[in-house]
C-alpha cells in the first residue's frame, strides 16, 4: 500500500535526491567542462566554471600525440572479446548449476566467487610472469584471457541467479508439450534468459571497458587499451590537466553513450530477483 | 484409448524410497483422484506416469505398450501443473498452438484446432494477451488449452486449483469434470483436497507415505474405509474416532463414526456431553462436544439446531453406521 507522503516531504526528497546525482556527477562534469580549458584555465584559482574561453586545442593535441583510434579498437576487442569467451564458458556453466545442481553447487559457486576475494596484486607477479613466458605480454589476446577469468565469477553468479528464476515446471512442460533438448533450449529458454543474458554482457563490457589493474600493467604500447591512453597523460613531469581531461572524455564517451542507450536493461538486470 | 497399467512401479532417490512398490490399473475413460496428505507421493507418481521422473524398478504401461523408457514426449500424455507453466513471452495463441508446432503439425490445423480449444474453454478473447495479463483462472485455462490440442490419451492434473480462490476453486472444478464428460479421455488428477477427490473422481487413490491405502469409488471410501487412514481422511468433517471401554464394548480397538451419523437430543441418548464450539454454517451445524471419558467429538446438527457454549447435549451414534478397526488400524467386519 502506498504510504501517504507530503507534498513537501516529497520536495524536500527530490531535491536531495538530484543533489547527491549531482555530487556523484559533478566529477564528470568537471572532467568535461575542464578538456575544454586552456592548461592556464585549468589550474586557475578560483577555479571558473562555465565563464572560461571554451577551446578544443587539447583534443586535437591529444589527438596528433597518439593514436586514439588504435587505443579504442584494442578497447573494444578486449572487453567484447573478454565478454563474449566469459559468456561462452559462463552460460553451460550457469545452466549446470541452476537446473542440474548438487550438494556441491553451493560450494562451487562460493569457491569461485571466494577468488574475487584476493586483491589482484597479489597475483601480478606470478601472471606477468607467465605471460611473460607464454609471449602474451601487450597481447590483445593476453588481456582477453586474463580479463575473462576475472569476470567469469561475476559473469556466472548474475546468469545463475537469472537461470535459478525461470521456473523448473516451464520447462517440464515444454518437455510434455514434446519439445526435443534443442527445441526446448531455442524456443522456452532463451527467449525467458535472454534479458538476463543481455544484462549480464553490458555489465561486463562496462566493467571490462574500465578495468585498469590487468590493462596498464600488462600492456605497453601495442595492446593499451583507453585505460592505459589516460594514463599516459598523467607523467611524473607534471600534470597537464586540460589534456588529461580530455582524453578521459575520449575514453568514457564511448562506454557513457552505450550506458545510457542500455540503461534499461541494466537496471532490470542489476535488480532482477529483488522484487517478484 | 488410454488405458494406463503401473507394474510394481519403485522410486527412491538415493536412500529415500518415497514409492515402495506399487501395482495399480487405471481404464479408459476413468476420472481417477490420487488424493493424500503433503508428501505422500501422489505428485511423484504422477511423474512417473508423465516421464518426468524415471522409475528405479517396474514397468509403465499405457494401451498395453511399455513406455517406462520413453521420454515424456512419446508417451502421448498431457499435463496441467499446479503453477499452470505457461510460456511467459508467447500469445495464449502461441501458448496453445505449442504442442502442435512441436509436433510438426499443419498451420491451418494449428489454426483450427486452438480456436476450437480457445472456444471450449471461453478463451477466444484473450488470444493475443501474454499469460501475464491473464488471472489465475483463465491461466489455467490456456493451461488445459495447451493440453487438449495434443488430444492425448490421458490428461494428467498435478493440483491444478490449489493456487486458486475458494469460489474461483469451486466453478473450475466444474469445468474440469464437464470436460472429461466432453471429450471423454482417461484423467489423472492428484489433490490433497478431499472434496475434490469425492466430487470429481470416478475412483481415488488414497495414499499414504508411498502406498496405496484403498482404491475405490467415493462412496465405496466414504462407507467403507479399510482402515484408520483411510477413515479419517476422506470425509469433511473427518470422522471421530473413539477409543478405550467404549470400544472394547463393541469388540474394537477404536470405533469411528462421522460428525453426520451422530443422532442429538437435549434430553437422552448414548453419550453425555457438553457443548464446546458450535460452528454455525447456515445449512449445518457443527458441534464439538466434550464427552466424559471419550474427549471432543464433532457432531453435524441442523442449520436450525440452537446450542450455546456449556449446554449439555446427548449423543447416540447410528449402529449400522458405526466403524469398528483392530488394535492395527484395519478395518473389522
Amino acid at each position: 500500500m502506498a504510504r501517504a507522503v507530503s507534498t513537501r516531504t516529497r520536495l524536500t526528497f527530490t531535491v536531495i535526491g538530484w543533489l547527491v546525482g549531482f555530487v556523484i556527477f559533478f566529477p564528470i562534469l568537471w572532467t568535461v567542462l575542464t578538456s575544454f580549458k586552456s592548461e592556464g584555465a585549468a589550474i586557475a584559482t578560483p577555479p571558473q566554471f562555465l565563464f572560461f574561453e571554451w577551446t578544443a586545442e587539447n583534443y586535437v593535441e591529444v589527438n596528433s600525440r597518439s593514436d586514439y583510434l588504435k587505443h579504442f579498437m584494442n578497447s573494444v576487442v578486449i572487453s567484447l572479446g573478454s565478454t563474449l569467451l566469459g559468456l561462452l564458458i559462463a552460460i553451460p556453466a550457469a545452466w549446470a548449476m541452476a537446473f542440474a545442481p548438487t550438494k556441491r553447487t553451493k560450494d562451487v559457486l562460493l569457491w569461485m566467487l571466494s577468488t574475487k576475494m584476493l586483491p589482484a596484486v597479489g597475483v601480478l607477479v606470478p601472471i606477468y610472469l607467465l605471460f611473460r613466458d607464454a609471449g602474451l605480454l601487450d597481447t590483445r589476446i593476453g588481456l582477453v584471457l586474463v580479463l575473462t577469468m576475472a569476470n567469469l565469477p561475476i559473469i556466472v553468479w548474475m546468469l545463475y541467479t537469472y537461470f535459478r528464476e525461470i521456473p523448473g515446471d516451464i520447462l517440464e512442460a515444454a518437455r510434455m508439450d514434446g519439445a526435443s533438448l534443442a527445441k526446448e533450449i531455442i524456443y522456452v529458454l532463451t527467449p525467458m534468459a535472454v534479458p538476463g543474458i543481455a544484462s549480464t554482457l553490458l555489465l561486463n563490457i562496462i566493467l571490462a571497458w574500465n578495468e585498469a589493474f590487468w590493462t596498464l600493467n600488462l600492456t605497453a604500447a601495442k595492446a593499451a587499451p583507453l585505460t592505459a591512453f589516460i594514463a599516459s597523460y598523467s607523467s611524473p613531469e607534471g600534470l597537464f590537466w586540460a589534456k588529461l581531461s580530455a582524453a578521459s572524455t575520449l575514453a568514457i564517451a564511448p562506454i557513457l553513450i552505450m550506458g545510457w542507450f542500455s540503461q534499461r536493461q541494466l537496471v532490470r538486470g542489476l535488480t532482477f530477483g529483488a522484487v517478484k | 484409448m488410454g488405458e494406463i497399467r503401473l507394474e510394481k512401479v519403485h522410486k527412491a532417490f538415493g536412500s529415500t524410497v518415497v514409492i515402495p512398490e506399487i501395482d495399480l490399473e487405471i481404464a479408459d475413460n476413468e476420472f481417477v483422484v490420487f488424493v493424500g496428505p503433503s508428501g505422500c507421493g501422489k505428485s511423484t507418481l504422477l511423474r512417473l506416469i508423465a516421464g518426468l521422473e524415471d522409475t528405479t524398478s517396474g514397468r509403465i504401461l499405457i494401451d498395453g505398450e511399455d513406455m517406462t523408457a520413453r521420454s515424456p514426449a512419446k508417451r502421448g500424455l498431457s499435463m496441467v501443473f499446479q503453477s499452470y507453466a505457461l510460456y511467459p513471452h508467447m500469445s495464449v495463441y502461441k501458448n496453445i498452438a505449442f504442442p502442435l508446432k512441436m509436433a510438426g503439425a499443419d498451420k491451418a490445423v494449428i489454426d483450427e484446432k486452438v480456436r476450437n480449444a480457445a472456444r471450449i474453454l471461453n478463451l477466444t478473447d484473450y488470444l493475443d494477451r501474454r499469460p501475464g495479463q491473464l488471472s489465475g483462472g483463465q491461466r489455467q485455462r490456456v493451461a488445459i488449452g495447451r493440453a487438449i490440442v495434443r488430444e492425448p490419451k490421458a490428461f494428467l492434473f498435478d493440483e491444478p486449483l490449489s493456487n486458486l480462490d475458494a469460489a474461483l476453486r469451486g466453478s473450475m472444478r466444474l469445468e474440469i469434470s464437464e470436460l472429461h464428460h466432453q471429450l471423454n479421455t482417461t484423467m489423472i488428477y492428484v489433490t490433497h483436497d478431499q472434496v475434490e477427490a469425492m466430487t470429481m473422481a470416478d475412483k481415488i487413490v488414497v495414499l499414504n507415505a508411498g502406498r496405496i491405502e484403498q482404491v475405490g469409488s467415493p462412496l465405496e471410501l466414504y462407507r467403507s474405509p479399510r482402515n484408520l487412514f483411510v477413515a479419517g481422511f476422506i470425509g469433511s468433517p473427518r470422522m471421530n474416532f473413539v477409543k478405550g471401554v467404549e470400544a472394547e464394548k463393541m469388540g474394537a480397538a477404536t470405533i469411528g463414526v462421522r460428525p453426520e451419523h451422530l443422532k442429538l437430543s437435549t434430553e437422552s441418548g448414548h453419550w453425555k456431553g457438553k457443548v464446546g464450539v458450535a460452528e454455525h454454517l447456515g445449512s449445518d451445524t457443527f458441534l464439538h462436544v466434550d464427552i466424559d471419558g471419550i474427549g471432543q467429538v464433532t457432531a453435524r446438527a441442523d442449520g436450525e439446531f440452537a446450542l450455546r457454549h456449556g449446554e449439555t447435549v446427548y449423543l447416540t451414534p447410528s449402529s449400522e453406521r458405526l466403524h469398528r478397526f483392530d488394535g492395527a488400524g484395519n478395518a473389522l467386519n
